[in-house]
């Protein structure tokens, strides 16, 4: 649906984070006068193009109170301009056989079409316009802001896991942004302004503040005459500053919640832990976690807790493990069980307290370790098949501060990380005074 | 004064653009299987997609759920591998097999590196001619099934969906959940695991569809070794079912913030003379894109959703024309009776010139666009061959669309649309529904 949130998009690209090495030679960068970075990522097998502006801008950067405005300019973005009418981009993207969207996420904010080659002008010149010269009408503000809290109804409000989930990152994070959710508080949602959202527009939205990534059948020297014809005429923004976000506190104290809903039918038992992400020239340990997450939960026949909970003492349905080290400032990483029938949360948790604390004894099987080697290779290939793909991990990776070298060394310090890596990895983050540890469970108490 | 900027680049732009044709090969196998194949050896890896037509629906009787846990229990153990054995070896390969069924289709995708492919594909064969159903695997899969069960009860969605097939479908597997009941599937057994397979993985209603570094003479031996040893026949597909649409709203108590609504009628035949226009037709009123005339009314001059579309659904057995959103307990009745009137407009009034030309740019650009990828060509030869269509389908699509005609959609409109039969299903706790 249109104007998805960055969490599915995220959890889509979890699983194949990879770099192109063997490909490097068809990356090309250049940088406008104005500020503007451009990213040419050639794939010429169809002719077909995707364009993405990615802003260095998510919800992590609004202030306090206004949560929700990142989003909630992003719907707006779709309102026309001086010289287009509300949703006439989509329009003219549609009649011309393409598609578009957009997402939002806590360090960026990114916009993207798919569209037949010989139309990459239409749908530049297009992206170009709305980028500074946006126009909001007193209807179009109102009526949007109902959609995106009709979007929180949906995705949030309807969904006990998403409830769950949002009051688990409010208590993971003492102090850092990302703890309010993309999408807002909804009594903060439901004050938002046009001013606001046009006094976030006026400071972020700028090409000295944005990511320009071009991929598939594309040469780097049309993309180049299109970008400087297009957004070359652009004037930077005058307000852009290095993100310097608050951070974390020492975490001392193990955090623990209770969740109840009349609409959970699986209780369910998750925690998550505070974990170092990727790091300009610094990604061995986040590869480390990403590894880590891979052998403890990665698939139920063959992982850590799989194997022990799904299989030896059958006391879960599946098991889990997640890391995506793909972020601005620290992230988490996670793991949890849905309990067997008949097995209570809290005996989940002593047997998954249980598997862990052998894991951190034993070390990972060096078999499992290779089968995973394997598999980060096998979906760096499978990976080359999608241009959205591609677009999206340079034009992520580049946001979140990444160089163009660091996204594309990630393969190889996966493929290189050894098994002493993760264990110092797991050692150093699976630290119960860093963790929120959640139980959702079947209850009468009112949500609303 | 807005749009002239545009309209005058349209039109430029307009025309179809010129894509690389799509080869497809017809190949047979020493053996006789068919399949269609796309080369393309610019990647070392191939995607390979296996169909069964009948799917869920060939369940026996009084065995509802098998044939989705059959599917399920594929790849949990095979020949000399225990579930675990056989999900290590798919990983020592860098292999990824996925299993999955539905009430038309059983669906089998296998991605495997070139330099692994042989023993990618023994692996596979195993799970398909091997598979051992192992009493501890069906007790551990059963237990998931289950758990998707009760999530379902539980999910506004799923208990629209489940609730609008059951009133149209009756007792009709498409009436019924494929996953079966909590009570049913714990009466099913490891003879009922090889029996499910037996009715629905046979090679009278195989398809077979591959995209990649493959050649055409490499294709035809690696076809006959993974499923020459299939069985020849399975099970009778059922009859069609009695299609009940009876119109009007059916609310269901949930308690949540917001109601979830699926709406739905008749749909056409995909073999109807008129489907092209019906396609185009439901494109305007109900397409996924911002042109379409309720994600306009509803969403963006409303604000009363997030988002709604509909589809022409064309089942082997039945066809429905459906479509679903959210909206707030307080605003869902709104957003109905919009619903209500939209339809009524269109099956009286049809839609306009413009309408029609944005619709058919939109379908003819976006077609070709669909190809990119092993995956996705592999996927979409697999449909094409379910949908009996022939391989230059793919070269005279876009004209057929291009040949509807205003009056055409209008007729089609009229005769289709029939506001009267358009059933709801509300789940939450609307205001002002009943």
């Amino acid at each position: 649906m249109k104007n998805w949130l960055c969490g599915t998009a995220l959890a889509a690209l979890a699983t194949p984070i990879l770099a192109f090495s063997a490909l490097a030679g068809d990356v090309t960068t250049f940088t406008l006068k104005n500020g503007l970075d451009v990213v040419v990522l050639e794939d010429h097998r169809a002719p077909l193009v995707v364009q993405m502006v990615w802003y260095r801008a998510g919800s992590a950067d609004e202030t306090r109170g206004k949560s929700g405005v990142a989003h909630y300019l992003e719907h707006l973005m779709f309102k026309g301009t001086k010289t287009m009418a509300p949703g006439e981009l989509s329009k003219v993207v549609e009649a011309n056989g393409g598609s578009d969207n957009a997402f939002t996420s806590y360090d960026y904010t990114a916009y993207f079409q798919s569209i037949a080659a010989d139309r990459l002008p239409l749908i530049m010149k297009m992206e170009a316009d709305r980028m500074r010269n946006l126009r909001l009408t007193e209807d179009d503000w109102q009526t949007e802001r109902e959609v995106v809290i009709e979007e929180r109804n949906q995705r949030t409000d309807s969904d006990p896991g998403s409830i769950f989930h949002e009051q688990l990152s409010a208590a993971q994070y003492l102090n850092h942004p990302y703890g309010t959710p993309i999408i807002g508080w909804r009594h903060e949602m439901e004050k938002l302004t046009r001013e606001d959202a046009l006094a976030w527009y006026r400071l972020y939205y700028a090409p000295n503040d944005a990511t320009l990534v071009i991929a598939g059948d594309a040469t780097p020297e049309k993309v180049k005459a299109l970008a400087e014809e297009y957004y070359g005429p652009l004037e930077p923004s005058a307000g852009i500053a290095p993100r310097q976000r608050v951070t974390e506190p020492p975490q001392l104290a193990e955090r623990r919640l209770i969740y109840r809903d009349p609409r959970v039918s699986q209780p369910m038992l998750t925690r998550s832990y505070l974990a170092p992400e990727r790091n300009p020239g610094d990604q061995r340990t986040a590869a480390a976690l990403t590894i880590l997450a891979e052998a403890l939960g990665g698939n139920g026949q063959t992982s850590v807790l799989g194997r022990a909970m799904q299989f030896g003492s059958k006391t879960a349905i599946s098991t889990f493990a997640s890391y995506d080290g793909t972020s601005l400032d620290a992230t988490t990483f996670n793991i949890g069980v849905v309990p067997a029938e008949g097995v209570s949360l809290d005996d989940a948790e002593r047997e998954m307290d249980k598997v862990l604390a052998d894991f951190l004894k034993t070390g990972i099987d060096q078999e499992q370790l290779a089968r995973i080697r394997t598999q980060i290779e096998a979906a760096d290939i499978y990976s080359r098949d999608s241009v959205h793909g591609r677009a999206m991990k340079y034009g992520e990776g580049l946001a979140i501060g990444l160089t163009i070298k660091d996204i594309e060394d990630w393969q190889g310090i996966l493929a290189s990380v050894t098994a002493d890596e993760v264990m110092a990895a797991a050692r150093q983050v699976l630290d119960r005074r860093a963790s929120v540890t959640g139980l959702m469970e079947r209850g009468e108490e009112a949500t609303q | 004064m807005i749009r002239t900027v545009f309209a005058g680049l349209a039109a430029v732009w307009l025309a179809v653009p010129a894509l690389a044709a799509v080869d497809i090969q017809e190949v047979t196998s020493p053996g006789g299987i068919k399949a269609w194949l796309v080369e393309d050896h610019s990647l070392p890896f191939a995607a390979l997609e296996l169909r069964f037509r009948g799917g869920a629906s060939l369940d026996a009787p009084g065995k509802r759920g098998a044939i989705n846990l059959m599917t399920g229990l594929i790849e949990e153990g095979a020949g000399d591998l225990d579930a675990q054995g056989f999900a290590a070896a798919q990983e020592g390969l860098g292999a990824h097999f996925g299993f999955d069924s539905d009430n038309d289709t059983l669906s089998i995708s296998a991605r495997f590196l070139t330099e692994n492919r042989d023993a990618s594909l023994e692996l596979l064969k195993k799970g398909l001619t091997e598979p051992r159903f192992d009493q501890n695997a069906i007790d551990r899969v059963r237990a998931q099934v289950v758990s998707i069960i009760q999530s379902d009860a539980q999910d506004p969605q799923s208990i629209a969906g489940n609730r609008w097939a059951r009133d149209v479908f009756g007792d009709h597997p498409y009436g019924t959940d494929q996953n079966g009941t909590v009570e049913g599937l714990a009466r099913l057994t490891q003879a009922d695991m090889f029996e499910a397979k037996a009715r629905v993985m046979a090679r009278d209603r195989l398809y077979v569809a591959v995209a990649g570094d493959v050649t055409a003479a490499e294709l035809g031996p690696m076809l006959d070794h993974l499923l020459g040893e299939l069985p020849d026949k399975g099970a009778e597909f059922p009859t069609p079912p009695q299609i009940a649409m009876r119109g009007g709203t059916t609310v269901v108590d949930f308690g949540s913030p917001q109601s979830v609504v699926v709406f739905g009628q008749h749909g056409i035949r995909r073999d109807d003379p008129d489907y092209f226009a019906a396609y185009v037709l439901n494109q305007i009123v109900g397409g996924s894109g911002f042109s379409a005339r309720l994600m306009d009314e509803v969403r963006e001059k409303r604000g009363l959703t997030y988002g709604i579309a509909s589809y022409l659904i064309d089942m082997d057995l039945a066809d429905t024309w459906q479509g679903s959103f959210a909206s707030a307990n307080e605003k869902v009745a709104q957003a109905v009776e919009v619903v209500r009137s939209e339809w009524a407009r269109a099956a009286t009034q049809g839609v306009t010139e413009d309408e029609l030309r944005d619709a058919k740019t939109y379908l003819t650009g976006s077609y070709p666009l669909r190809f990119s990828g092993n995956e996705k060509i592999a996927n979409i030869l697999a449909g094409m061959q379910l949908q009996g269509l022939p391989t230059d389908y793919v070269n005279t699509r876009n004209a057929r669309v291009e040949a509807v005609t205003l009056a055409d959609v209008k007729r089609v409109a009229k005769r289709l649309m029939t506001p009267g039969d358009l059933y709801f299903v509300v789940v939450g706790r609307p205001v002002g529904l009943k």
